[in-house]
């Protein structure tokens, strides 16, 4: 009797350690991902931020002094200007060359796809930011916007090439052979039939491209020299490491301003796409 | 002209490619189309690999007289970073920071993640995702901001909660620092893909594990680990690849103090841009070219091998 009680004693006491020993883990590693955040969500609110997290003295101040900083509005611009502007790229080269790919059997065109998708993982922007910088050197593309879309597209293209033949794939051909029928040549058919059918595979490749831009730090740091071409990533750099005293509360409202789209495309991306699509060339 | 003669040439061949070619796209006019793409691809991504093998054999520099007349000078560069201490140094300190940080660091915390929030209650299980997911998305430079708020010495918030006044982290433990960084952005990856990889695993083998008896240590070794094998390596490999190319710590220390976090990816740039060699900055780049090109061949080997499995692109 007494042996029995005491082992079914000993299982519930297991068990509420474990469960207590599992939530305090839980905890611990929550607060360990959250205490660098709570800053960001506090201290652009706060009227006289610290570096410390503390509840703040609310203010929309901060906000206001973001928008009247020159520089930091025109980073916002520029960052914009280089994600539209290497997503508008990679979206038309990245339809037509895929629809060709997709159309068209050539002999070993898998191996090409798979790699260019090899290619584009080994060549990052870490290590070939010397060839990369030394090629727009040579272009004279240096502190442009051009320069720094071509090299993004660049490297994001083969992706998207990837991602949007199977979208492509997928596309039944009846439609094509139609509007074939009725007189439409091929770049009509593209651009009426497949493209339309094709527009969520598109949308999602314009916000991935969008977020990877928009986030990039690497080759605009390395490829745009002066203040009013940088992008907010590079700019948030020069903000705390160049002013002697850190402006807490125009690095607090930038910091934010600059991360919530990212974050709201993000969770609406992941909830609407799921896994597949994390990773690629966030580095 | 080249259809005609196609289809007049053989009798499989147009078949075939009307079931494709429905559009009446044509090779000549598909090449067209591919054409721009595959230039751009050629111009910026395979051009600078392979002019990384020529620059790396000059003697080409950011300014002055070698800027204008690089020379060829052979194999001197790599004769030059092999025998340089600090080239050593930086290749070590990137192999403990991919070591712990990536595959130590974010695959186990990662799998714990994804094995204890498995059977949480939803609302819990969305919350510590989110987070863990939040730190992987935040641009890297707000990241490495807050890590410098959170650290600073004098009024850091991890000084005052814990009652460490003044303890210069950064600059007393930096190797420390930017690894426990880097493990809070990457981790995402490993959650999730050990969560998907967790829920595939046949739940009958687990509830027979269990009525045999096996603890959750023995269910882990014997029925989850099996199952998973793969993604685990495909996991480590693409973690490796990675935090072996980040630039984030940059952000974070610069390099400093005294090459203390000078992985090599913070090496090349030191040595190639504020340093103004270029031709030495390439020779490193090689070496970290071919390194990539060692781990992504590992990726493909293995990738292929489970075939039929999703390939994440």
């Amino acid at each position: 009797m007494t042996t029995i009680k005491t082992v079914a004693r000993d299982r519930t006491v297991t068990h509420f350690v474990s469960r207590v020993l599992f939530t305090l883990v839980l905890v611990i590693v929550s607060l360990f991902f959250a205490l660098p955040m709570v800053w960001l969500i506090l201290a652009p609110f706060d009227a006289t931020p610290s570096l410390t997290v503390s509840w703040p003295d609310w203010t929309l101040d901060n906000f206001v002094r973001l928008a009247e900083n020159p520089y930091a509005m025109r980073s916002i611009l520029n960052s914009l200007i280089l994600g539209v502007g290497t997503m508008a790229l990679v979206i038309v080269l990245g339809a037509l060359a895929s629809y060709a790919m997709s159309r068209i059997s050539i002999p070993g065109r898998d191996g090409i796809l798979y790699a260019l998708l090899l290619l584009s993982s080994i060549v990052t922007g870490t290590a070939a930011m010397v060839p990369t910088f030394q090629l727009i050197n040579q272009l004279q593309l240096i502190n442009t916007h051009v320069g720094v879309i071509l090299v993004l597209a660049g490297g994001i293209l083969p992706t998207v090439i990837f991602i949007l033949k199977d979208f492509m794939d997928s596309i039944p051909k009846s439609y094509e052979e139609s509007a074939r029928l009725y007189g439409a040549g091929p770049f009509r058919i593209l651009k009426d039939v497949v493209v339309p059918i094709a527009r969520p595979g598109l949308a999602f490749i314009a916000i991935w491209t969008i977020v990877q831009v928009w986030g990039n730090f690497l080759v605009p740091f390395l490829l745009l020299r002066t203040p009013d071409m940088q992008p907010a990533a590079v700019l948030m750099y020069t903000f705390y490491t160049e002013s002697g005293q850190a402006d807490l509360r125009l690095i607090s409202a930038f910091s934010l301003v600059f991360s919530v789209p990212v974050l709201l495309i993000y969770f609406f991306v992941n909830r609407r796409y799921g896994f597949r699509f994390h990773g690629g060339i966030k580095s | 002209m080249t259809e005609a003669t196609m289809s007049a040439g053989s009798v499989r061949a147009p078949r075939r490619r009307r079931a494709e070619d429905v559009a009446g796209l044509g090779r000549a006019r598909a090449t067209l189309f591919a054409a721009p793409g595959l230039l751009l691809i050629g111009l910026f991504l395979l051009f600078p690999a392979i002019w990384t093998v020529y620059l790396g054999m000059t003697n080409y520099r950011l300014t002055g007289f070698a800027a204008a007349n690089p020379e060829f000078v052979g194999l001197d560069n790599f004769a030059t970073a092999l025998n340089d201490p600090r080239f050593w140094n930086s290749l070590w300190l990137t192999l403990v920071f991919v070591l712990v940080s990536g595959i130590i660091g974010q695959t186990i915390l990662g799998f714990s993640l994804a094995w204890m929030l498995r059977n949480v209650r939803p609302g819990i299980k969305t919350f510590v995702e989110t987070l863990v997911l939040a730190a992987w998305v935040i641009p890297a430079s707000v990241a490495s901001f807050l890590w410098l708020a959170l650290l600073d010495r004098r009024t850091g918030t991890l000084n005052s909660l814990l009652g460490t006044e003044g303890a210069a982290w950064l600059i007393q433990h930096p190797m420390e620092c930017i690894i426990i960084f880097n493990i809070w952005v990457g981790t995402a990856f490993s959650m999730q893909l050990f969560s998907s990889a967790i829920s595939a695993v046949p739940p009958s083998q687990l509830e027979s594990a269990r009525m045999v008896g096996a603890n959750t240590w023995q269910q882990l070794r014997d029925v989850i680990l099996p199952n998973i094998k793969g993604h685990l390596l495909t996991n480590t490999l693409l973690i490796t690849l990675w935090t072996f190319n980040t630039f984030t710590p940059y952000l974070l220390t610069a390099g400093g103090p005294n090459g203390q976090t000078d992985i090599l990816s913070v090496y090349i740039y030191q040595t190639a841009i504020p340093g103004g060699q270029l031709g030495l900055g390439a020779a490193i780049s090689l070496i970290m070219l071919l390194i990539n090109l060692v781990i992504a061949l590992m990726y493909t080997r293995v990738s292929r091998g489970k075939s039929g499995k999703k390939v994440r692109s």
